[in-house]
């Protein structure tokens, strides 16, 4: 069975007296290892997809299911349960905490799994050593450079072993050296075993990926597999 | 839970120490509430333990009857009075008294002099009895004995105010004082006894009780107050009843008329003291607690400015698996504490104060806290900081994540 599958999954938005569809009945499937790009324009209803698909945002319409859990069904706790475990979020704008070091960022997740503080900061410490930071650990995130904050979060994001990495624009406030570098991390990780979604609008970045999903105005048009060999 | 309720306090922490100067101004409603809630217990219950304590030293089994006219009664003229035969009826007739002595006031402040030196000083008729009774005793030379009531002597004891105010020798017996004319030899210097509420114990001028009331002269008018200690197994109430009962009937009073005379136990006058002291911490602290409520309301300000400059960041905790009680967690045990420390430092802080004013005014009893005013002052600020602190963190559990994240 798929990783993720979702069916007929609509967003609407009330603007005033106008009524928005940001998602018009879209259905995909995606499976363990993927790594899937999202491409589109703005307003095509990419960003709302990956709110979705985070379970930060609810549909609404349609059914989504992720890793065994269907998830319209489940409520705020079990949502906040389902972003803990099975979910690893990157933002292009980082979102960091800003009072807390590197360390204490990455370790944050797991405060919410009860995990003890020492084996919170073991755990945090692997994660970091993953992306290459483990010489940054004390620095506050605006003590970091763009490129060391988005590790950083690409960090906190992988330290609680997620089903699935989603990562909204990650290189979008990053220039091209720092961007490659980032995407040759997530290449490693995809390598490694790693499910990763990404939403992106730059034509490099969806290059990574093997499979480019485009949408327009809220639906899927064109999904495509790129070869192994292009890669 | 405990495992939230520490980590929550953690981040609390961090981000009160984070604003270390915000988060000292907010709580400064509740350091002030809670130092003046302090202040004035300690100087109040400072007071009534001194009360307390110089209220034993009057012996606590002893009582007084003296003479009552309502104002009523004093407007026509009338004036009750105790007279020497009441006093003697009540020795002849009383049970369970162990000594009983007369006092004879002298015209309310008399003059005393000893050589150039004047001053006006409370004179007292009495008997040897009052020493055991009010518990004063000599420290140089002798009291008043019996002798020197039966031969009405020329004799005085003095407080030492008086041999102070007098310039008197430190040993001032055997000198010689005028009082009221007449001259009365120093026999005996009094114990120091201190200040009781601003007046002074020392200074006392004790005569022979039949000197008195020969000086006096006029004596069917004589207004005497009757000082008594009951004696070891004796009832208070059971004294007092008989007393009643035997002063009643020598006054002729018929059934429907009140008693023209008080007797008041040492034990009752503290009581009566420590009521009106209560009353005046009640009320000061009362009004102090509004304070409390004030510094309630800042840090429940604080709290809602900070949940919404930090809306961005509890989207980041939602979105990385922070549930509501997380959020409301660390969000109330933040105002929680910054109330708790608030009420630490207004602890000692009203501490200090108490013992500072307790101390730079002379004569007032040392400040002392009760555990419960403690106990209150921390809990009452630990209940402020959940009263004013659930509703802006549960107005930050409750936002939306996606909304909280993208929050400018």
């Amino acid at each position: 069975m798929a990783l993720i599958r979702l069916s007929g999954i609509s967003r609407h938005y009330e603007m005033g007296s106008q009524l928005v569809r940001a998602l018009d009945e879209v259905d995909v499937e995606i499976e363990r290892n993927e790594y899937v790009a999202f491409v589109g324009s703005s307003g095509s209803g990419k960003s709302t997809f990956l709110n979705i698909l985070g379970c930060l945002e609810r549909p609404t319409l349609g059914q989504y299911y992720l890793n065994g859990a269907h998830v319209e069904e489940l409520d705020h706790n079990q949502l906040a349960e389902i972003r803990n475990r099975e979910i690893g979020f990157i933002f292009q704008s980082f979102n960091l905490l800003p009072r807390a070091n590197a360390l204490g960022n990455v370790m944050q997740p797991l405060v919410y799994r009860r995990i003890g503080y020492r084996q919170r900061r073991e755990m945090a410490t692997e994660a970091l050593r993953r992306v290459g930071l483990e010489d940054r650990m004390d620095h506050l995130p605006n003590q970091l450079s763009g490129g060391q904050r988005q590790r950083v979060a690409i960090a906190r994001a992988l330290v609680t072993r997620p089903a699935i990495l989603l990562a909204d624009e990650p290189t979008g406030n990053l220039d091209s050296r720092t961007s490659t570098e980032i995407m040759h991390l997530f290449d490693q990780l995809h390598a490694e075993g790693q499910t990763l979604i990404l939403v992106t609008h730059e034509e490099d970045i969806a290059r990574h990926c093997g499979r480019i999903v485009e949408l327009k105005d809220g639906r899927i048009f064109r999904d495509r597999q790129r070869t192994e060999a292009a890669h | 839970m405990f495992y939230v309720m520490l980590e929550s306090t953690r981040s609390a922490l961090i981000s009160i120490l984070a604003h270390g100067l915000r988060s000292f101004l907010t709580t400064l409603g509740i350091v002030i509430g809670v130092a003046s809630v302090i202040a004035v217990v300690s100087l109040t219950q400072g007071m009534s333990a001194f009360i307390g304590e110089s209220f034993s030293s009057l012996g606590s089994n002893s009582l007084t009857v003296q003479s009552y006219t309502p104002i009523a009664e004093q407007m026509r003229g009338v004036r009750a009075r105790l007279t020497p035969e009441d006093l003697e009826l009540i020795e002849r007739r009383a049970e369970g008294v162990a000594s009983i002595t007369p006092i004879l006031y002298g015209s309310s402040a008399s003059q005393v002099r000893y050589a150039a030196q004047t001053t006006f000083s409370q004179i007292m008729g009495t008997t040897y009895a009052y020493r055991e009774v009010s518990q004063s005793y000599v420290q140089l030379g002798r009291f008043i004995a019996e002798s020197d009531n039966l031969t009405r002597r020329r004799v005085t004891v003095i407080g030492s105010k008086v041999r102070d105010d007098l310039g008197l020798p430190e040993n001032p017996v055997n000198k010689y004082v005028e009082l009221g004319g007449e001259w009365f030899k120093v026999i005996g210097l009094l114990e120091t006894k201190g200040d009781f509420m601003g007046f002074s114990q020392d200074d006392i001028v004790l005569v022979p009780y039949a000197t008195m009331r020969s000086l006096q002269g006029n004596q069917a008018r004589t207004d005497i107050q009757i000082q008594l200690s009951l004696s070891e197994n004796a009832d208070v109430e059971d004294v007092t009843r008989q007393l009643t009962a035997l002063l009643r009937n020598a006054h002729d009073l018929s059934p429907d008329e009140d008693d023209d005379f008080v007797i008041n136990t040492a034990e009752q006058l503290m009581n009566t003291f420590d009521t009106v002291i209560n009353m005046v911490t009640l009320v000061i602290g009362g009004i102090v607690s509004i304070s409390l409520l004030v510094g309630g309301i800042g840090i429940m300000n604080i709290m809602l400015v900070s949940v919404t400059e930090r809306t961005r960041e509890i989207g980041i905790c939602k979105a990385i698996g922070a549930k509501r009680h997380h959020i409301l967690a660390q969000f109330l045990i933040e105002a929680i504490l910054l109330s708790l420390l608030g009420g630490l430092i207004g602890l000692a802080l009203g501490f200090g104060l108490g013992a500072a004013i307790s101390s730079s005014i002379e004569s007032f009893p040392p400040a002392s806290i009760p555990l419960w005013a403690i106990v209150l002052a921390l809990g009452f600020s630990g209940f402020v900081g959940i009263l004013f602190g659930i509703l802006p963190a549960a107005k930050a559990a409750n936002l939306d994540p996606i909304d909280a994240l993208r929050y400018e």
